[in-house]
């Protein structure tokens, strides 16, 4: 996997190990901060925090269901309930426990999926969480972030861990290219301008920012001047970000290591259809799983490039090198 | 550790308040024209029991009260018990409870602890109550309080694995501050629960699990008391009660339907007053507590 290496984008630490980082930096800030783990600590990086707090972690076992239900009734009892694993056992085996205890209750219980998207590679689509931002979203007054470099989920792990009511945070496997300061300053339902451009606008979640940059500096060489989003909170959606684009951009393409059904794509594009109708174009997962293999070769394969990125962008400016239109019929 | 105004010592007095909470529970659910009373009968007597004979640490005029018992209603299908005992204990208007899965009322079908005090849990999808009560008594553990946690299980709602994934963790973390109540009413929604999924042998399976196991008989309220009274001690592990019971106690018409018709539907006015009137006419256990 060589994200943001074609503009010299440096590789830093995995998002899951900044998470984790953060946790345990918040523990002695926060006493009432306490973490449920469903046996996969070591992967989620929840055991950094366990480490220096083993009194306030709590080891379930493999049963993501009790785990989402025994953080919320620990939120219940006034604690900041932490509760992490792979993202796709997380949101897909314990969503009703989401949705009663979390959701319903508007509980204080931060979620955390791992190894999101395809990026993971070697381990297989039984491993990737492909649809949690969908699912997540699909929760009323549900919080959900996806940071794009390791500075990035350290302030938005901060951020989750302050905010009151539930928030779902998904990181990722991979180490990715570091695109922010490591004292950036994000906001909840803020999206980060990463470059500013006046032709089209990437809006980005996730690892899809570097390759949104990468496809940007090649579009620049082309003429087509591309402003760059890191949409780090899907949910709630920075709107106001969104129209701006397009009324000054006049394109929006989306790029996300998600299926294209219910994520960041997904809920541009209603934005867009409600306030600021203009031309789309969306990457994404498109309607399948992917499969084994090295990270770069999945992305490769499964369409999430910054080439993919670019091709749209032209496609919508008419730059006939953007290949064919996309089949019809979802 | 009783709460002076709910602390009854007479089976008397216990079971004029479970026959107030009986009958209100079939008049809401006849007045909603839905909802569940047999399950609210079966388990009558336990939920009497907690909230009126000192059993539970609660105080009414401090619901939010942090050192509270709590009670989780797992099986959250018997809201208007819930709602009815509240009522009793001072929390809710008697009159409110009338408007049970009314449009804009508070009681809803099942268990909203966003809307009603001293609801601790929003239940209603079956077998999540268990956990949130290991998390409810982990943050007791945690803040170095004395507090209990009580959760009711159906035992049809026994078939969800998770019940067994809470029954382990409970168990790891030795909560001898948990205690799990069974209401072992022997049907859920197709019928014969053990005909749906045979989920015996309980006791044996709770004690396989590691749980300090009690089985009465959940209409008996020498037994029903001792038991609660025994699990109330803390004893390095949780407490289950495994609580042999009727669904539709004390109403002929619901007993008399091997069938389980009456699973989740309301009696029609007429049937509701010859089963309140036969509640009423019942005579009176005699035992001293």
């Amino acid at each position: 996997m060589n994200l943001g290496a074609a503009i010299g984008l440096p590789l830093g630490e995995p998002t899951r190990n900044a998470f984790g980082e953060a946790l345990r930096d918040l523990g002695a800030a926060y006493p009432n901060l306490v973490v449920v783990d469903g046996d996969v600590g070591n992967s989620t990086r929840t055991e950094v925090f366990a480490q220096a707090f083993p009194e306030r972690f709590f080891q379930v076992g493999i049963a993501e269901s009790n785990m989402v239900s025994v953080a919320a009734g620990l939120a219940a009892g006034g604690h900041i309930a932490v509760t992490a694993s792979f993202a796709a056992f997380l949101t897909c085996n314990a969503y009703d426990q989401i949705r009663m205890g979390v959701g319903f209750t508007g509980a204080n219980v931060k979620l955390v999926g791992s190894h999101a998207g395809i990026s993971i590679g070697d381990d297989g689509p039984s491993q990737m969480g492909i649809e949690d931002m969908a699912l997540m979203s699909s929760i009323p007054g549900m919080i959900v972030l996806c940071p794009a470099d390791a500075a990035a989920a350290r302030k938005l792990t901060a951020l989750m861990v302050a905010h009151d009511g539930p928030v779902y945070m998904r990181t990722g496997r991979p180490k990715v290219p570091t695109i922010y300061p490591a004292d950036v300053d994000l906001a909840i339902g803020r999206a980060q301008v990463v470059r500013a451009g006046t032709d089209a606008t990437v809006i980005a979640c996730g690892i899809m920012v570097s390759a949104a940059l990468e496809a940007a500096h090649a579009l620049a060489a082309e003429g087509i001047d591309v402003r760059v989003l890191d949409m780090h909170t899907v949910k709630p959606l920075d709107v106001a970000a969104v129209e701006a684009a397009a009324h000054e951009t006049g394109a929006i393409v989306t790029a996300e290591e998600h299926l294209l059904d219910g994520g960041l794509g997904s809920a541009v594009a209603r934005a867009v259809a409600r306030y600021a109708p203009c031309p789309m174009g969306f990457v994404g997962v498109d309607n399948t799983y992917a499969e084994s293999g090295k990270p770069g070769d999945v992305l490769a394969k499964y369409g999430l490039t910054w080439q993919a990125i670019a091709d749209e962008v032209r496609r919508l400016k008419g730059h006939g090198r953007g290949g064919t239109e996309p089949p019809r019929g979802l | 550790m009783a709460t002076p105004n709910h602390d009854h010592h007479s089976i008397a007095d216990l079971e004029a308040v479970r026959r107030r909470l009986a009958v209100a529970s079939i008049r809401m659910t006849t007045a909603a024209e839905s909802g569940h009373p047999s399950t609210c009968l079966s388990c009558s007597h336990i939920v009497t029991a907690l909230y009126f004979a000192g059993l539970m640490h609660y105080d009414p005029a401090r619901p939010d009260m942090p050192d509270r018992d709590r009670f989780v209603l797992s099986k959250g299908h018997a809201a208007p018990i819930l709602y009815a005992a509240l009522a009793e204990a001072g929390i809710l208007p008697w009159d409110e409870l009338m408007d049970l899965r009314t449009i804009g009322s508070r009681l809803e079908g099942h268990p909203n602890m966003r809307r009603v005090p001293m609801v601790e849990a929003s239940t209603g999808s079956l077998g999540q109550g268990l956990s949130i009560g290991v998390g409810m008594a982990l943050a007791g553990r945690l803040a170095a309080s004395d507090r209990r946690t009580f959760v009711l299980l159906g035992d049809g709602e026994l078939d969800e694995g998770q019940v067994w994934e809470a029954a382990m963790a409970g168990a790891k973390y030795a909560l001898d501050s948990l205690v799990a109540v069974v209401d072992r009413n022997g049907y859920q929604q197709m019928g014969d629960a053990d005909a749906v999924m045979p989920t015996g042998p309980l006791a044996a399976k709770w004690q396989a699990f590691g749980w300090r196991t009690l089985e009465v008989d959940g209409h008996d309220w020498p037994e029903v008391l001792g038991s609660l009274r025994a699990a109330r001690e803390r004893k390095g592990r949780p407490t289950v009660i495994v609580a042999r019971t009727r669904k539709g106690f004390g109403v002929s018409q619901i007993l008399a339907d091997p069938g389980n018709k009456f699973h989740g539907v309301p009696l029609k006015p007429a049937e509701a007053e010859i089963a309140i009137a036969e509640i009423d006419a019942a005579p009176y256990p005699t035992e001293a507590i």
